[in-house]
């Protein structure tokens, strides 16, 4: 049906049009007086920003609003005093996030600067104990009728009652049984099980382990052995009553030799340092103490000394 | 709406601005700050209706345009709008909805937003659009939304009178 024709003019065909009537009902009329409003409200603000953005700092409403903001300015300050403490109990708690992730963030970046620093002493510790190493290959007390097979340690003990270690070398490389083991700081053990590859050594601080050596100032002769309930301790064992062993005599192998018989150890190898000398009435020989040289904990490549005549 | 009213709505909407001016948009919460006169203007649309809410949105604009010095008529803009919309979603689809509030400040907060980006980039400010509508307003909706139910009740509570619904004029139209 066409707009301004009743539903009955339109039933008879008429086409009399309706007269309008002028008088808006009050739901129109709410209608209306609202859009006007917001768009009074709408286009008062446009013309303020037209305003504002075209006269930029120096037009009259740039003054308008200066002034305004030192009208409102105390005000904001009232405001801005009572809120204060909020504010700061606000930035408290705030920097207490911030505080938690930067603390996180620095732990993070401290691990790794850690991690770094460990490699950087690793590295050093090992180049400065392989610096050792070839001096004391150069030097003279190496033993001379023997050749070293430099060799890596890969395993270490796994408990209190392994005292041993693998090291990257075997029989491919020479090694053999019973072979002496060193380091520049003195005897390590001696090879007991050869691989191809590798090879497991028995050091100074096992149960089972003895050498022959004397005291390198007084010559007197003893057995070096691990001293019972120390890990790290040795003794120096059947030194008779009758020969003099001091506090700080150095204890070297004996490396003997008869007939055809021979120490499995060199002559002169450093095994460590006299710490204490005892004796009683009842015992036939002396306790000596030893403070080994070598640091059966951290070992991390070794010498095999293998006879010259050997690898000729 | 009563004289006594109008003027607690006034005094209301005047010190939700200073407050958001001076304190509230500082206090930035997951890359966003909440907007309190927003959910104020939004409350009082919703309580008195929508030329009420577009009046107390364009003062409450202004009040804030001049304490920021910013560009005149932006903030008056936005707020008056929502304050409309509020208004009119209280007198047709929203009312008597115990969820009102918060439909209209989420919804508000979000279009708004949009809003003002596009207001902004029409007057030539540098508007990142990510910042302003992921990062800035993702967390303003949420904090909005954590404060429309107990704001709505203080403004409830404010400009309560005890004359009738202030909406009895809406006729509904079936």
């Amino acid at each position: 049906m066409p707009r301004g024709r009743s539903a009955r003019s339109a039933a008879l065909g008429l086409t009399v049009r309706r007269i309008p009537t002028t008088q808006l009902s009050p739901r129109s009329a709410g209608a209306l007086r609202r859009r006007l409003a917001v768009g009074i409200l709408v286009l008062l603000s446009l013309v303020l920003i037209s305003l504002s953005f075209r006269s930029g700092d120096s037009g009259p409403l740039a003054g308008v609003q200066s002034a305004g903001s030192t009208v409102l300015r105390p005000l904001a300050v009232g405001f801005e005093r009572v809120a204060q403490p909020f504010r700061d109990a606000y930035g408290w708690v705030d920097s207490l996030f911030g505080a938690r992730s930067e603390a996180e963030r620095l732990r993070a970046e401290v691990r790794k600067q850690r991690q770094r620093a460990n490699q950087s002493e690793f590295a050093l510790q090992e180049n400065e104990y392989l610096r050792r190493l070839l001096r004391y290959l150069d030097g003279p007390r190496f033993p001379g009728d023997f050749e070293p097979i430099a060799a890596e340690v890969i395993g270490r003990p796994a408990g209190a009652f392994a005292q041993a270690i693998v090291i990257a070398a075997g029989s491919r490389n020479g090694v053999r049984v019973n072979d002496p083991v060193v380091t520049a700081d003195g005897l390590v053990g001696v090879v007991t099980r050869v691989t191809e590859g590798t090879a497991r050594i028995q050091l100074l601080t096992d149960q089972e382990a003895a050498v022959s050596a004397l005291d390198l100032r007084t010559s007197a002769p003893g057995i070096v052995r691990h001293a019972r309930g120390t890990r790290e301790t040795l003794v120096l064992d059947r030194v008779p009553k009758q020969d003099v062993v001091r506090r700080g005599d150095e204890i070297v192998t004996a490396g003997w030799r008869v007939g055809s018989l021979s120490s499995l150890y060199p002559k002169g190898i450093p095994i460590g340092e006299v710490a204490s000398v005892g004796q009683t009435d009842t015992d036939l020989f002396q306790q000596v103490q030893i403070d080994p040289y070598v640091d059966f904990g951290s070992l991390d490549a070794v010498l095999v000394l293998v006879p010259a005549e050997r690898r000729r | 709406m009563s004289p006594g009213s109008a003027a607690r709505a006034l005094a209301l909407v005047f010190a939700a601005a200073m407050l958001q001016a001076v304190i509230v948009s500082s206090l930035v919460l997951g890359g966003g700050a909440p907007d309190l006169l927003l959910v104020v203007v939004i409350s009082l649309g919703l309580i008195r209706g929508s030329v009420p809410g577009a009046i107390f949105g364009f003062g409450g604009g202004l009040v804030v345009d001049l304490l920021t010095l910013d560009t005149l008529g932006i903030t008056s803009l936005v707020l008056t709008l929502a304050g409309f919309w509020a208004g009119r979603y209280a007198e047709t689809t929203g009312r008597g909805r115990r969820l009102a509030p918060l439909v209209a400040v989420g919804a508000i907060t979000v279009l708004t937003g949009v809003f003002a980006v596009v207001l902004h980039y029409m007057l030539g400010d540098d508007v990142v659009a990510r910042h302003a509508l992921v990062t800035a307003l993702v967390p303003a909706l949420v904090l909005n939304l954590l404060l429309a139910l107990p704001v709505h009740a203080l403004v409830r509570a404010t400009v309560h009178e005890s004359e009738a619904d202030p909406l009895r004029e809406v006729e509904v139209v079936v």
